[in-house]
C-alpha cells in the first residue's frame, strides 16, 4: 500500500512540476563564482539610453574605457537608445531567443515583466553582499561604492518581489520651469511652492486677446500657458497628492474612482480654454516656453537644457527665442506643506546568462556605473542627480553645484533642477511595481491625453463620458489580463480541463491518503489489540 | 531634434519601397484606378477644404498612399497625398494585415481629426477604409521656394530639392567636419536617424533620414552615409515639419 501511495504521488508530483514548465523561459538561478575568471575574456552587452545628448553617450564610452583598463578582458559593447520604451521592446523580444543583453538601463516597471521568465533578471540581493565582488568588496578594481552610499529612496525603488532587482543609475523629477518675467507681468509673485489653483489662475489670466486677436501678454497669436510633458506623471502625482486611489502594492488597480473624474473635469476646464494642453497634442513644453508662449513648462528636471530662453540646447530658431527669467519649481502642489513629486530616472538591471562568469564580470561593470567618476559625468549632462550619497557629498560635486551660472556647463536652470531634487528626496514617491504597472502608468496618462483631445473637440464630459473612458481604458490597457488585480469583479469563465483533472487528481489523493491513514491505524490498533 | 525617438515608439515594420538611390517619381496613375484623381466621393473634403479646416475638427479625405512610414502597435503613420496636397496620418489604428495591404499608390478614404504638432499638421485619431483607385505623386521641385513662406503651402508632399551643395553637419571627435550625423548631435549611431546639412544661394538647411522610414539598409541611407562635403545633389522626400520645414528624404543622387 505504501509502495503504491509513494508512486501515485510521486507521479502526481512529477506531473504537476512538469505541468509548470511547460511554456516557461527560464533558466538556472544565478550561483556566484567564487572567483572571476580573469584568464578568460568576456564581450558583454551593455544597452544604454541617452536623452539624445551627446555628452551622455559619450560618459558611457568613456566609462567603458576605464573600466577595460582595470578588467581588459571584460569587453563592453555599447548599444545607445533613445528611448526607454524601444529597450523594454527589444528586451522582451529578445528574452524569448535569450539573447538579452548583459546589462541595460531601464525602469523598474519593466523589469516586473521581464520577470515573467524564471530567473531571466538577476537578484542583486546576494551580489550586493558578497565580500569579494559585492558593493564595496575586497576584490574590487576601482573604488566601488558601499550599499549604505546609495540614497535610500533611491535604492528601494529597484525592489520588486521583496528582492533587489534594479540598481539606480541617475534620478530625476518633473519641474515646473517657469517664464517669471511673464507671471510678474501679471501682477504675481512667484512662491517657493505653487499650488495647482495658483497655475491654473495664472494660466487663465493669460488667455487675454487684443483687438488684433493677439495675446495681450506675449503680441503673438499663440499663447498655451501651461504645458505638461508627461501626463501620466500629471494623474499619478495628483493622485498621490490628494491620497487617492491608484493602485495597491499588490497590483490592485484603484485608479478608476471618483476623484481621478473630478481631477479630469479640473483638467478640462483649462483645456477648454485652451490655457491647458500636453506635450503628445502640441508639443515640447520648452519649445513654447522659449518662444514666449508657454508660462508653465512642466518637464523632466532630466530635460532642464533645453529650458529657458538662453538654453543650450534649443528646437526653435534662434530668431523665435523670446528673452525672459526662468525660475524652476516643484510640481504644483494641493497641499504645500505636505508636497509630492515623483522620483523617476534610469535603472541598470543584470540579465542572468548560463555562464555565471559572464554574469559576474556583467555585475563588476554595473558597479562601475555608481563609481564617482560615472556618476558625475553624467549628471552634469542634464538636471540629473547622482544617486550616491558618495558623489553627491564629494568637494568636487559641490564645486559643481557652487558655479551655478557661470558659464553653458554651469547653465543655472540645469543646477537649480538638480537641486530642486537633492533638497526634496524625502518628498519624492514612486508608484507599485507589477507585473502589468507598465499598462496602468499608460492608462493614467492617456486619460488626461482623451479628456484634453475630448474638450477641444467639443465633446461633452458628464458622467456618461468617464464611465465609457474608465471602460475604455480597461479594455485597452488590458489591466483585467495583466498581472495586475483589478477591484471590479469578472466572470473568468469555465476552469480548463487540465486545471479541472488536476483538481479531481489532488482531491482522490487527499482522499486515499485519509483513507489509508484511517486503514492503518485500524491495523495498528488490532494489533495491539492482539499483543 | 527632441523629437527623435520620443513621440514613435518603434517601427516594426518598415516599408523602404519609397526609399531608393534614384528618383521614384513616376506622376502616374496605375492599377487600374479611375481616370479623374481629383474626383471626391459624397462627404469628402477636397483639398482645399481641408486646408480651410479649423484645428481639432473633424475631416474626411480621400487620399494615396506615397509612402509607409512604420507600423507598431496596431498603428501606423502614412505620407499620403492627392492631386492638390499632402495629408500627413499620424497614427493610424490598423491591423498588422491591413497595412500590409496597403502599398504606394492605394487609395484610401480617412476620417479623423486635424491636428497641429510643432507645425506639422496632421490627421490624428483616424479611422480608413480602402477604396478602388491608385495614383503616385510626382515630386515637385521646391528649391526656389526654400526660405520662403510659400515653402508650407507644399507640406507633406512629395517634394525635390535641385542642385544642393552638401556642407559640414558638424564635427567628429577628432575635430574635423563631417558630411553628416547620427541623430542631431552626432549621440546616436548607424540605424539611428540621419542629419545632413545642405546648401543653396548662400543659405543652408538641414535634412533628415528618418529611419523609420529609411532604415540603415536602404539606398538612400547609405547614399547619404557615402556623402563628402561638397557633393552637389537633388533630393526627394516628403516636406515634413517640425519647427520650420524638416523634409524626410527618400532619395540622393548626384546632380544632373
Amino acid at each position: 500500500m505504501r509502495r503504491w501511495l509513494s508512486i501515485l504521488l510521486s507521479a502526481l508530483v512529477s506531473c504537476t512540476l512538469l505541468g509548470g514548465c511547460h511554456g516557461s523561459r527560464g533558466m538556472a538561478a544565478f550561483v556566484i563564482p567564487e572567483q572571476l575568471d580573469e584568464s578568460r575574456t568576456f564581450e558583454l552587452t551593455f544597452w544604454a539610453k541617452n536623452d539624445t545628448n551627446k555628452n551622455q553617450t559619450k560618459i558611457y564610452e568613456n566609462a567603458v574605457a576605464s573600466f577595460q583598463k582595470l578588467y581588459p578582458n571584460i569587453h563592453v559593447n555599447i548599444r545607445i537608445y533613445n528611448d526607454y520604451g524601444k529597450i523594454y521592446n527589444d528586451v522582451i523580444t529578445n528574452i524569448a531567443t535569450n539573447t538579452t543583453p548583459n546589462i541595460c538601463i531601464t525602469y523598474p516597471d519593466h523589469i516586473s515583466t521581464y520577470m515573467t521568465g524564471d530567473n531571466v533578471v538577476v537578484a542583486l540581493d546576494e551580489l550586493f553582499d558578497d565580500e569579494e565582488y559585492g558593493l564595496g568588496g575586497s576584490q574590487l578594481k576601482f573604488d566601488g561604492v558601499k550599499e549604505e552610499e546609495i540614497i535610500p529612496q533611491f535604492l528601494e525603488e529597484g525592489v520588486l518581489a521583496g528582492k533587489q532587482y534594479a540598481l539606480p543609475f541617475m534620478r530625476s523629477t518633473e519641474a515646473v520651469y517657469v517664464n517669471e518675467t511673464y507671471v510678474k507681468k501679471l501682477g504675481y509673485d512667484l512662491p517657493e511652492i505653487m499650488t495647482w489653483d495658483y497655475m491654473f489662475e495664472i494660466g487663465e489670466k493669460a488667455m487675454t486677446k487684443d483687438a488684433a486677436g493677439n495675446f495681450t501678454l506675449n503680441g503673438q497669436k499663440v499663447m498655451i500657458p501651461i504645458i505638461y510633458k508627461s501626463t501620466d506623471n500629471m494623474m499619478i502625482t495628483m493622485l498621490k497628492q490628494k491620497d487617492a486611489g491608484y493602485s495597491t502594492e499588490e497590483g490592485e488597480i484603484l485608479i478608476f474612482n471618483d476623484t481621478t473624474k473630478d481631477l479630469l473635469r479640473m483638467i478640462g476646464g483649462h483645456a477648454a480654454t485652451g490655457s491647458f494642453s500636453t506635450f503628445q497634442i502640441s508639443s515640447y513644453p520648452g519649445n513654447f516656453l522659449n518662444a514666449g508662449q508657454c508660462l508653465f513648462a512642466i518637464d523632466s528636471t532630466a530635460g532642464s537644457t533645453w529650458m529657458g530662453s538662453r538654453a543650450p540646447l534649443s528646437d526653435i530658431s534662434p530668431d523665435k527665442i523670446v528673452d525672459f527669467d526662468t525660475a524652476v519649481r516643484m510640481v504644483p502642489q494641493f497641499d504645500v506643506n505636505n508636497p509630492y513629486m515623483i522620483s523617476q530616472g534610469p535603472s541598470v538591471c543584470l540579465f542572468n546568462k548560463a555562464d555565471p562568469q559572464e554574469v559576474l564580470a556583467s555585475w563588476l561593470f554595473m558597479q562601475y556605473l555608481l563609481t564617482n567618476e560615472v556618476q558625475w559625468g553624467y549628471a552634469e549632462t542634464e538636471g540629473y542627480v547622482p544617486v550616491t550619497s558618495k558623489a553627491q557629498n564629494s568637494e568636487e560635486y559641490q564645486e559643481y553645484l557652487s558655479l551655478s551660472g557661470t558659464d553653458s556647463d554651469h547653465y543655472k536652470v540645469k543646477i537649480d533642477a538638480s537641486k530642486l531634487l537633492i533638497d526634496n528626496v524625502t518628498h519624492t514617491f514612486t508608484t507599485p511595481v507589477f507585473n502589468g504597472s507598465t499598462s496602468l502608468r499608460d492608462a493614467a496618462g492617456q486619460m488626461v491625453e482623451s479628456v484634453v483631445k475630448s474638450v477641444r473637440r467639443k465633446e461633452t464630459i458628464d458622467d456618461a463620458y468617464f464611465d465609457k473612458l474608465f471602460k475604455d481604458m480597461n479594455a485597452l490597457y488590458r489591466l483585467n489580463e495583466t498581472g495586475a488585480v483589478n477591484t471590479s469583479k469578472e466572470d473568468l469563465g469555465p476552469l480548463p480541463p487540465a486545471s479541472k483533472a488536476l483538481l479531481i487528481s489532488l482531491a482522490l489523493i487527499w482522499a486515499m491518503i485519509i483513507a489509508w491513514y484511517f486503514y492503518d491505524q485500524n491495523k495498528r490498533r488490532k494489533a495491539a489489540s492482539k499483543q | 531634434m527632441k523629437k527623435t525617438g520620443s513621440i514613435v515608439l518603434i517601427t516594426a515594420m518598415l516599408a523602404l519601397a519609397g526609399c531608393s538611390g534614384s528618383g521614384s517619381g513616376s506622376g502616374s496613375n496605375s492599377g487600374g484606378a479611375p481616370a479623374d484623381i481629383n474626383a471626391k466621393s459624397e462627404g469628402v473634403m477636397t483639398y482645399a477644404e481641408y486646408d480651410a479646416a479649423a484645428l481639432d475638427t473633424k475631416v474626411t479625405v480621400e487620399t494615396y498612399v506615397q509612402a509607409k512610414q512604420s507600423w507598431w502597435d496596431n498603428k501606423a503613420t502614412l505620407y499620403t497625398q492627392d492631386a492638390d496636397g499632402g495629408y500627413f496620418i499620424y497614427d493610424m489604428p490598423i491591423s498588422e494585415a491591413d497595412y500590409g495591404k496597403l502599398k504606394d499608390g492605394t487609395k484610401i478614404k480617412v476620417t479623423g481629426y486635424k491636428a497641429e504638432w510643432s507645425g506639422e499638421v496632421e490627421i490624428v485619431d483616424a479611422e480608413f477604409a480602402i477604396e478602388n483607385g491608385s495614383y503616385i505623386a510626382q515630386p515637385i521641385d521646391v528649391t526656389d521656394l526654400l526660405g520662403k513662406d510659400d515653402l508650407v503651402k507644399h507640406q507633406n508632399m512629395k517634394v525635390s530639392f535641385k542642385g544642393m551643395t552638401v556642407e559640414a553637419a558638424g564635427k567628429d571627435d577628432a575635430g574635423n567636419d563631417v558630411a553628416y550625423l547620427y541623430n542631431w548631435d552626432g549621440s546616436g549611431t548607424r540605424g539611428n536617424d540621419l542629419y545632413f546639412n545642405v546648401s543653396k544661394d548662400g543659405n543652408t538647411y538641414t535634412f533628415t533620414i528618418r529611419a523609420y522610414l529609411c532604415n540603415e539598409d536602404t539606398d538612400v541611407y547609405k547614399a547619404v552615409e557615402a556623402l563628402k562635403i561638397g557633393d552637389v545633389v537633388d533630393l526627394e522626400g516628403f516636406l515634413y515639419w517640425y519647427e520650420g520645414p524638416n523634409p524626410h528624404i527618400t532619395s540622393v543622387t548626384a546632380a544632373k
